[in-house]
């Protein structure tokens, strides 16, 4: 009686398990993120990807689809899917069709570097697009190095690097975060303080902060750390009250959930935008409204692109990304990132006429592109060039913008603030110069 | 001086009123019954999605009924953690009892699932999910009036859940076949959703020059009346009697005719409740996402374990120890008044920043737990062996 109930259990459970199992991928499987053109690539075999590469060519999309990073990824994706679908639509690239395979890193480091493995590996990919936090790049460039692939990368970062393999489509601090400090001084007052996410790139950014602060006649009163995740954020304001008794800037580089209670509980404190105004370089269209606009309003924000950037690329941009993923979504400065390397590795793969690594690298420097934010180049420091602007977040949780160059910036990989990287310059179309030479 | 005392007293308070209220249905859950739930952080976030969904309707009702969303979010946060409690206590947690290994598995395991829930969640699955467990469970539940159920369970299971997972699955891909973006496009999706307090709670009471949020003000109100509601609840009332008797000596309470699966039941659905209405409170201060309850749960169970498991009060006053001591290391005010001695002033402004603060409230309640193992309040008497 007993093993029978046992086994009748067990045959409940498995059916049930295995029931539900079906009926949520089956219900995921009906969301528009995951097209034809992208099965879950799981199940893809070796045989597969040898008789599939004759007619479609494969390349990679790695990012967090799951965990604390998904809130930004998951539309950093979209981007990149919206990009490829308008290139199959114009009739591919090289006469085939892009077949992408989305691979989950999971918002976990180690995660990100096997997962790269497996698209190089097994999947024979010609190119991945992914990453977002700088951990997660870090965690993969051995595995790119090694295996001398390469890896597109959209999103803002602390500098500090420049590595053969990857492309850097997101802004480097000079193209971010030294404008907007400059920008600051002139306008709103010379004591900063300095809150931020206790991870790499804060730190990093916050050095360099200090050390333009220094040298243009600013002053640091404070800095202070989160952790990751962290929403008590009570001892930072005492802090800040503390040092700017009677107002100042405040420099944020919060990252993720941080930053909602860090604006909710700024607020409540009463240190408001005019006498405490915050200059953020995480917080774009979507994190707005994950905040609420009304903790926002009137704080300022420093990026390369904004929603409401006025150019004909733009426009279509926009409208593509509402038309594919709904009326009520926005696009951001990393999405547009994402959206303009895939259109670059496309120029790169025509202008070499294959998908060859070494050519498609060599043919990707100097390329241009009409981008959203407006005419973008490839530098052979294998960073963009980029417009930089500043926005203030307006009624309706879109950007004003208040400050923009009026040209291109170019890259500054090596930070010429810190004194170990000052002097040092990156050049990839010259062997004998590579990612990290002394100039003269 | 006065000021900044004041000052500071309020803000350590009022951290500690956002631990004890998330950690008010753990000690329950947890304290009381033993059931270590890792869903409890989950729990919260689903009354943090509550108060989204309730803001949103207020949204559509007009500008002059906003200000008040928050207090029927409350109830409503209570109500829909409490089911899900139920539900998970009735499907899960029951079969689990006295193993604590497995029972800590298989809450995370519905920790993930209850997040990755929220993130898919759209019309087509509410839909497929609704019409499986009518037509799955309906048909059991008819068919269990049967004399011979014992005898076809197995069978109608076989028959049953191939049916009604294709009637289900048939649903979803017609509903998404016909209405494409309408039904497929998730509600809430990865993204974090902006719960944004009422207009005149954002603001604060300034008071000798420094400024109350309203929102703290209306957490540690809230805290004070659920503390005193669950004190209530289990000291003067007759399920609480119940509840309190199961606790300390099971077999003894049924021997004596109290329904203990009944208890059981409540008393998880009553925790998770109060999770629930945590998680509203939260929503105030922080961010509402998928992993909103991650955030949380290692400081609720940190704020249970020291202030003694099974004791309420132990909650309380290690929520408020641990509140204040985290922002008097953090925001320096311990390096401050510790001037004159200039070695521990060093030490405690080396620990005075908010990441490192955290490292030094651990290490203390480590060292704590070495002393005192069972907590501040330590369970005493026959029941500890039970």
């Amino acid at each position: 009686m007993a093993r029978q109930f046992g086994r009748r259990k067990f045959l409940i459970y498995g059916c049930a398990t295995f029931g539900t199992s079906i009926l949520l991928k089956a219900c995921s499987g009906g969301q528009p993120t995951a097209t034809t053109e992208s099965p879950a690539a799981t199940g893809s075999s070796a045989t597969s990807v040898a008789s599939g590469s004759t007619d479609t060519i494969k390349v990679g999309i790695l990012h967090s689809l799951s965990g604390t990073m998904a809130i930004s990824e998951k539309s950093v994706v979209d981007a990149e899917q919206l990009a490829i679908e308008e290139i199959n639509a114009a009739g591919g690239v090289l006469g085939k069709k892009i077949e992408a395979l989305v691979e989950d890193g999971n918002s976990d480091w180690p995660t990100f570097a096997e997962k790269a493995k497996k698209l190089i590996d097994q999947d024979k990919v010609v190119t991945i697009f992914g990453c977002w936090t700088s951990a997660s790049r870090k965690a993969v460039l051995p595995v790119f190095e090694e295996k001398k692939h390469m890896l597109w990368y959209p999103v803002q970062y602390e500098g500090q690097e420049c590595s053969q393999n990857i492309f850097y489509t997101g802004a480097a601090p000079n193209q971010q975060i030294e404008p907007s400090v400059d920008w600051l001084l002139q306008n709103k007052g010379k004591e900063f303080f300095l809150v931020g996410s206790d991870y790499v790139f804060p730190r990093t950014a916050n050095t360099i902060i200090k050390a333009q602060l220094e040298a243009k006649g600013g002053k640091t009163v404070g800095e202070d750390y989160l952790p990751l995740g962290n929403t008590e954020v009570t001892a930072i304001i005492t802090k800040i009250k503390a040092a700017l008794p009677n107002g100042g800037v405040i420099y944020n580089t919060l990252n993720g959930d941080s930053n909602v209670a860090f604006f909710k509980q700024l607020k409540g404190a009463g240190l408001g935008p005019d006498k405490y105004p915050s200059m953020s370089v995480s917080i774009a269209e979507e994190e707005v409204k994950a905040i609420g606009k009304d903790y926002l309003k009137g704080h300022y924000a420093a990026w390369n692109y904004f929603q409401t950037v006025d150019t004909p690329a733009n426009k279509k941009f926009v409208e593509a990304f509402k038309k594919k993923y709904g009326q009520e979504r926005v696009t951001n400065d990393p999405m547009e990132a994402a959206y303009i390397m895939v259109y670059l590795w496309k120029q790169a793969v025509e202008k070499a006429k294959t998908t060859d690594i070494e050519a498609v690298r060599k043919a990707a420097i100097g390329q241009t592109f009409d981008a959203p934010e407006g005419q973008v180049t490839l530098g052979n420091n294998h960073h963009i060039s980029k417009f930089v602007r500043i926005g203030e977040v307006a009624d309706d949780g879109l950007f004003k913008i208040v400050y923009s160059t009026d040209k291109a910036v170019e890259p500054i990989p090596w930070n010429q603030y810190v004194a170990e990287t000052k002097g040092y310059s990156c050049d990839w179309s010259d062997p004998k110069k590579g990612g990290k030479y002394k100039t003269t | 001086m006065l000021a900044g005392l004041l000052d500071g007293l309020f803000n350590g308070i009022s951290i500690g009123a956002v631990l004890l209220i998330a950690a008010l249905g753990l000690a329950i859950v947890f304290g009381l019954m033993g059931v270590i739930n890792m869903a409890h952080g989950e729990l919260m976030m689903l009354g943090a999605y509550t108060t989204f969904v309730v803001q949103n309707g207020f949204k559509q009702l007009g500008e002059q009924w906003l200000g008040t969303y928050i207090f029927f979010a409350l109830p409503l946060a209570f109500l829909v953690a409490a089911v899900m409690g139920l539900i998970l206590e009735r499907g899960v947690i029951r079969y689990l009892y006295g193993r604590p290994l497995e029972t800590l598995l298989a809450t995370w395991g519905v920790s993930l699932i209850l997040q990755q829930f929220v993130r898919s969640l759209n019309w087509v699955l509410l839909i497929g999910l609704t019409v499986f467990s009518l037509l799955f469970f309906g048909a059991l539940w008819m068919l269990s009036r049967r004399q011979d159920i014992d005898r076809i369970r197995n069978w109608v299971v076989a028959v049953m859940l191939p049916l009604s997972l294709g009637i289900a699955l048939a649903t979803g891909a017609f509903l998404g076949q016909t209405y494409k973006l309408a039904v497929t496009q998730p509600w809430f999706g990865a993204q974090n959703v902006d719960v944004t307090a009422p207009k005149w709670m954002q603001e604060g009471l300034p008071i000798l020059g420094f400024q109350l949020p309203y929102t703290r003000l209306f957490i540690i109100g809230l805290t004070i009346l659920c503390v005193a509601g669950v004190y209530l609840f289990l000291q003067r009332s007759a399920w609480g009697l119940r509840i309190r008797s199961v606790t300390q000596n099971r077999s003894m309470s049924a021997c004596l005719g109290i329904p203990t699966a009944k208890v059981d039941a409540l008393t998880f659905a009553i925790g998770s409740g109060l999770a629930g209405v945590a998680g509203c409170a939260v929503s105030l201060l922080g961010s509402v996402g998928p992993n909103t309850g991650q955030n949380y749960i290692v400081n609720t169970f940190m704020v249970v374990v020291v202030g003694g498991v099974g004791k309420l009060v132990g909650s309380i006053v290690a929520a408020i120890a641990i509140g204040t001591a985290d922002y008097l290391i953090g925001s320096g005010t311990l390096a401050l008044l510790l001037t004159p001695v200039k070695p521990l002033a060093d030490l405690f402004t080396f620990f005075a920043t908010t990441s490192m603060s955290k490292v030094m409230v651990f290490a203390l309640i480590i060292a704590f737990l070495q002393v005192r193992p069972g907590g501040i309040f330590p369970q005493k008497g026959r029941s500890v062996d039970a």
